[in-house]
């Protein structure tokens, strides 16, 4: 009856869960690429290292070093399964870090490889992933002068861990940052997103999309070199890797004290990526790329930068998704299809599936 | 996929928008019950381009928002044993217990899987027989269904280390109890297209009669959504309340017999208790005697496990329409996005984030947004 149920129902007590930010243990999350992995930084690392060029907080350092201007960056490389769908652990380990250090501009010129590898794995895998990395190492033109192995016993890791360093040279009158973002400056994309994440998740899950979805994984030094030819006058680049396109943006525009908007449909978005994202109540924004890079560009130069890059081969799909404006500091919005606007947040940790 | 394309074209949409504008006359307050729902209006900012006088308010279909505390609390001391595969869908990971989550469970060393359905659980049961695999069996009508029949597969495979922890909830109970709160100002509904899909239409008539309420069976794209309001509108217009159908490619008035045969098979209607509302008879189902043995709380015993609610926020109240989200006095002090005492400041599309990030942004101006609709829409 309705009257008993009034009596049931107090709608002053009504209130709702929050997610738990303060863990006291690593989780998942905290390699997400999104908030609780900013945190980490700020709370742990930073504080711990103390110093003015990390507090740079972009993909690779700019050093000077006698006389030269180096870019130095290192990653970690784990992923599961080893082998997937357009390539391995051993081609993300070596384009990741060359994307890290083109990404400040740098010309990549050699790495390091440090592998963990769990008692018990066959000597064929490694071997695959090494013969990777070495035909990736050829394709971007750097060399992998130096390395190192550990072996943790069975149980204790995921079949191979890989950390590659990495340095490059920064030509003169380059000065690529995130806190260079500057008001009317173009936002520029070079390829169609979410294309790694959904690979990954299609081959992790045993999930099938109707069509093999390859990941994008790819170097983008040679692309960055074209956009530079163009103008030395790139503000920022960045590879929108862990947390997608939207963590990569909220970064920027939260570095640069500037507000990001972008035209939803403009952001190219293949269909079997936006197939998955339905499917699994994901945002493609938030979806992992390898091979891609978001750039802001002085509005003067767009056209220019746009053209050079759809014609090297890792940008023919460069398109114009927005504009950094002054507006809305710190914020990335989105200018829906419908007209509409939705902010697009700095993910907590890992996107996760959605029930309903 | 260029048929859900068309469900997203603008052209169509300033059409549906143009006609919603010139229907209502007067205000009206219409609640979307679905949370796949809310996520789409706020994704598409449908809810900006609606005339002034139609107000959307969104209901509590979250069902992640409305599992209880002691059921998490339950799923964590299950998850925590080390005998045990706890399976559960993603967004259910994050949802804070008593004092931590499914994450800080698998953190600790807990074995912890996202699954896809419960069907996969399943297979984890059939290939890890000195395993105890439990799945976290939470939703709505929609999602019933596939764990009957699990639970039924199961029996049939003679698997006896799978069982469910069951919080399924029933959306129509939940409509009765937003009608009969003393202040509420739901006019009409959006009904959920995908429950119907299981259900029919067949319980919504008798409260749409009783309330005097239009009930419009929606779906979850954006012309979807656009054409349910824009039929509700008009029904409120003419003073109907009919149950009317606008997902028709999706719902059949007796919905899908067969499953929900295996859902009367399997469950039984219980009482629930709704995270932050508190308990709604017959709002729920549980196992049915008969599978009794496959009812996790049973199982490991944690029927003991009974956690009061902390009332920290007011969401419920945001979520009912009887408040904004600004007239909380935490709201944008001690709650915000960074710090959030409720869901809806959680994520950028709760209502109180929604808020919280539009009220500190000095755009998008009106000014812009129109430009950006010109932009988008040239005027001929």
């Amino acid at each position: 009856m309705p009257e008993q149920l009034a009596e049931t129902v107090d709608p002053a007590n009504w209130s709702c869960p929050a997610p738990l930010r303060d863990q006291g243990v690593v989780v998942m999350g905290h390699g997400g690429g999104g908030a609780l992995s900013a945190e980490l930084m700020e709370q742990v690392f930073t504080p711990a290292y103390g110093n003015a060029t990390l507090a740079g907080l972009a993909d690779s350092a700019v050093l000077e070093l006698g006389g030269a201007r180096l870019a130095f960056s290192t990653d970690s490389y784990v992923v599961r399964p080893l082998f997937f769908p357009g390539g391995c652990l051993g081609d993300l380990a070596v384009n990741g870090t060359v994307n890290d250090l083109a990404m400040s501009g740098a010309e990549p010129a050699y790495l390091s490889a440090a592998f963990v590898l769990e008692e018990g794995v066959g000597l064929t895998v490694v071997e695959r992933i090494a013969r990777a990395m070495g035909a990736a190492a050829e394709a971007a033109g750097v060399t992998i002068a130096t390395g190192d192995t550990k072996v943790v016993e069975s149980g204790h890791g995921d079949g191979v861990y890989v950390t590659t360093a990495g340095v490059g040279l920064v030509p003169d009158g380059v000065d690529i940052r995130p806190q260079r973002a500057r008001p009317g400056d173009a936002v520029i994309v070079s390829g169609p997103i979410g294309l790694h994440g959904v690979a990954i998740m299609s081959v992790r899950e045993g999930l099938e999309f109707g069509v093999e979805v390859a990941s994008d994984t790819a170097p983008l030094a040679g692309l960055v070199a074209a956009m530079l030819a163009v103008t030395p006058d790139i503000h920022v680049l960045r590879d929108p890797t862990r947390g997608g396109l939207a963590a990569s943006l909220n970064e920027i525009a939260r570095a640069s004290g500037t507000g990001v908007r972008l035209r939803e449909r403009a952001i190219p978005v293949p269909d079997a990526v936006a197939n998955a994202c339905g499917f699994l109540g994901l945002d493609p924004l938030y979806v992992a790329n390898e091979g891609r890079l978001v750039a802001f560009v002085p509005p003067a130069e767009a056209e220019g930068v746009l053209a050079a890059m759809r014609a090297h081969p890792q940008g023919t799909g460069a398109t114009l998704i927005g504009e950094c404006v002054a507006d809305h500091p710190g914020m990335v919005v989105v200018a829906t299809g419908l007209g509409g606007t939705r902010v697009v947040d700095l993910p907590l940790g890992e996107q996760l599936p959605r029930i309903c | 996929m260029k048929y859900i394309d068309e469900f997203n074209d603008p052209d169509l949409a300033r059409r549906l928008l143009d006609e919603i504008r010139a229907t209502a006359t007067r205000p009206w307050a219409l609640m979307e019950v679905c949370g796949g729902q809310t996520h789409s209006i706020i994704r598409h900012g449908i809810d900006q381009l609606l005339p002034e006088n139609v107000e959307l308010i969104h209901g509590p279909g979250c069902p992640v928002c409305v599992t209880p505390l002691d059921v998490i609390d339950q799923a964590l001391e299950i998850a925590s044993r080390p005998d045990v595969i706890f399976c559960s869908f993603g967004d259910m990971l994050r949802v804070p217990g008593t004092d931590r989550d499914l994450f800080r469970v698998k953190g600790e060393g807990g074995d912890v899987r996202v699954v896809y359905s419960p069907l996969d659980a399943l297979e984890l049961a059939r290939r890890n027989p000195d395993r105890e695999v439990v799945f976290f069996a939470i939703g709505f009508e929609t999602t019933a269904p596939a764990n009957a029949m699990a639970v039924h597969q199961a029996r049939r495979l003679g698997l006896s280390n799978f069982s469910l922890l069951v919080s399924h909830v029933r959306v129509p109970p939940a409509i009765e109890a937003i009608m009969t709160s003393p202040e509420c100002r739901v006019q009409g509904f959006l009904a959920a297209g995908h429950v119907c899909s299981v259900m029919g239409t067949g319980e919504y008539p008798g409260l749409a009669e009783r309330f005097g309420v239009p009930m419009v069976v929606t779906g979850f794209e954006p012309l979807d959504i656009l054409e349910g309001i824009r039929r509700a509108v008009r029904q409120l217009e003419r003073g109907e309340h009919r149950v009317e159908n606008a997902y028709p490619r999706a719902v059949r008035e007796e919905g899908n017999p067969a499953a929900v045969r295996m859902i009367e098979e399997v469950f039984e209607v219980t009482d629930r208790n709704w995270r932050g509302i508190g308990r709604i008879p017959l709002s729920g189902w549980r196992l049915a005697d008969a599978f009794r043995a496959y009812d996790a709380e049973h199982r490991f015993d944690v029927g003991g496990i009974r956690t009061e609610e902390p009332a920290e926020c007011r969401s419920g109240e945001v979520l009912q329409g009887l408040i904004k989200p600004t007239e909380c006095a935490a709201f944008g002090t001690t709650c915000t996005p960074r710090t959030p005492l409720g869901a809806t400041m959680v994520s950028s599309e709760g209502a109180c984030a929604a808020y919280y990030l539009y009220r500190r942004m000095n755009a998008p101006t009106p000014q812009a947004d129109r430009a950006a609709r010109e932009e988008m829409n040239p005027v001929a």
